[in-house]
């Protein structure tokens, strides 16, 4: 999506609003994104927990996928659905099949050893005309990849619509059913982890729009897909309520770290299963029993046995951040993992961060250090979430 | 009252033999919100243009070099419980570091203050 500038960067469909806004930019998976605004991190990271917040996350990726030979209309069927679900269960360890219409889930693309590929977002359709459809929303750093792994894969079975025509905007935060009341009052019908295609209209016009009751910051909250050529009318009336501020990219990280959700590429990556990620609750029983799902030999095993090592959440008892890379040590100075997200909790109160430990350091309240510039700085294994999430689950 | 920047937007305001060193007005902004200043051991000696303190924005950490050679002889204690106050002052308040000044004349080769906002103007 978006056009191609001279520094080679892609831009949203919303980069002009984040100029006019005064945001501070920088690349981000090959996106020039809106790092911050005028008010600062912090205070935007607060703005979300407290009140509300937008974000532009049109760079990830958004897709339709469907059996080969369907059509929206009477004829879809929940058999369309349970189709599917069997075709893109090939490439994860989810229950798809068990979504209920109008569901949506947090999945995992799998390699063939159970390495994490990348992790994503399906929705099985909401209406009974479109049953067989799956709405998937992806990494941006991860969609060229992730897209043609699926068609790769699903070659002659299923169709990926790649919907490069979608923006994405994240409406996050306490307020955030006051804005959709004013906007989509239907959104607000939906718990945690519904989606629904359903239209909004702005000044009398009509936008194909998909919400869902998600995010990435652990609030209540939604996302919200619209056509291109919609999204600044709606950013515009998503801005105008008063408790809704332009939030960046530097933000949505110290938020998503506090609520203890993983960056792909940084917390888990191609070489680590869900297991090891600490992401085991995403494989679903029905798949164990069956194991049938990529590298389900090794998961299992792992499942089975405990792995050698796992992501944990860590506090730190000082006040200095640490940061992706740095090494975390035993009280003793034996070097037994590394950190792969860091940096202030400002909720939190403390600096946080996760990283990989072996097994046998993993559980909540055992004592390490992180190695900050050279010197060993105390830090506690905690459970995560840091913060409690506060979805709506009705 | 003399102030000196570097090319790295340190200031160091004279002060007799020493001189009081933070980071510029600019480096601040440039920053965004300072969430943690690691400073040096008192006693510590540095060289010109050698690591001295450590400022972390909520994005990343980076380092602050002495702007002349020196020995710490004070550093402020605000800033452990107070990093936004670098935010707030940063050539005031927001100061990292007293330096008893090891080489008076090394100072000349600074920027004044007109000279340094005519460097910040090209970046």
């Amino acid at each position: 999506m978006g056009d191609i500038v001279a520094n080679d960067l892609k831009r949203t469909p919303l980069h002009a609003l984040h100029e006019a806004l005064g945001a501070k930019f920088a690349p981000f998976a090959g996106y020039e994104m809106p790092i911050q605004y005028p008010g600062g991190i912090l205070a935007e990271h607060h703005h979300v927990r407290e009140k509300a917040g937008l974000f532009d996350v049109s760079h990830m990726g958004q897709g339709f996928l469907t059996p080969v030979d369907w059509d929206m209309g009477p004829d879809a069927s929940d058999a369309d659905h349970a189709a599917i679900s069997a075709l893109l269960g090939e490439l994860t360890p989810s229950d798809l099949a068990g979504l209920e219409r109008g569901e949506m889930r947090y999945s995992l693309l799998l390699n063939d050893d159970g390495g994490v590929e990348d992790d994503f977002m399906v929705a099985r359709a909401w209406t009974s005309d479109s049953q067989g459809m799956l709405f998937l929303v992806v990494n941006a750093a991860c969609k060229d990849a992730d897209f043609d792994l699926i068609d790769r894969k699903l070659k002659g079975r299923a169709n990926l619509l790649r919907a490069e025509h979608r923006a994405l905007l994240a409406l996050q935060g306490p307020k955030a059913t006051d804005v959709a009341a004013q906007i989509c009052p239907a959104a607000n019908n939906m718990v945690f982890m519904n989606a629904r295609r359903m239209p909004t209209t702005i000044d009398g016009v009509e936008m194909d729009t998909i919400w869902s009751r998600s995010g990435y910051t652990g609030e209540d909250g939604f996302e919200i897909s619209v056509p291109t050529e919609h999204a600044r009318s709606l950013a515009d009336a998503l801005l105008a309520h008063n408790d809704v501020k332009p939030i960046g990219l530097g933000a949505r990280d110290s938020l998503r770290l506090e609520a203890g959700l993983c960056l792909y590429g940084h917390d888990m990556d191609a070489a680590r299963t869900p297991v090891e990620a600490s992401l085991t609750w995403a494989v679903a029983k029905s798949r164990r029993e069956r194991a049938d799902f990529p590298g389900a030999a090794r998961i299992l095993k792992q499942i089975e046995d405990k792995p050698a090592e796992r992501r944990v959440g860590l506090r730190l008892l000082d006040k200095a951040p640490a940061r992706e890379g740095a090494d975390i040590a035993t009280k003793s100075g034996e070097i037994i993992g590394k950190i792969t997200s860091g940096g202030p909790g400002p909720s939190y109160g403390a600096p946080i961060a996760m990283g990989y430990v072996a097994r046998a350091y993993a559980a909540p309240g055992t004592e390490l250090d992180i190695i900050v510039r050279e010197r060993p700085r105390a830090a506690e294994v905690v459970k995560t979430p840091f913060v409690r999430q506060n979805y709506y689950r009705g | 009252m003399t102030v000196k920047y570097t090319e790295e937007h340190e200031w160091i305001r004279i002060e007799g033999d020493t001189g009081v060193v933070g980071i510029t007005k600019y480096a601040a902004e440039q920053l965004g919100d300072v969430v943690f200043v690691e400073l040096p051991d008192m006693g510590r000696v540095v060289e010109a243009g050698g690591d001295m303190a450590v400022v972390e924005s909520v994005k990343a950490a980076s380092d602050v070099y002495a702007p002349v050679a020196g020995e710490v002889t004070a550093t402020n204690d605000v800033l452990a419980d107070a990093p936004e106050t670098v935010n707030a002052d940063p050539e005031g308040e927001g100061w990292f570091v007293k330096l008893k000044l090891a080489d008076v004349v090394a100072l000349d080769a600074l920027m004044d203050a007109s000279a340094y906002a005519a460097f910040c103007e090209g970046l």
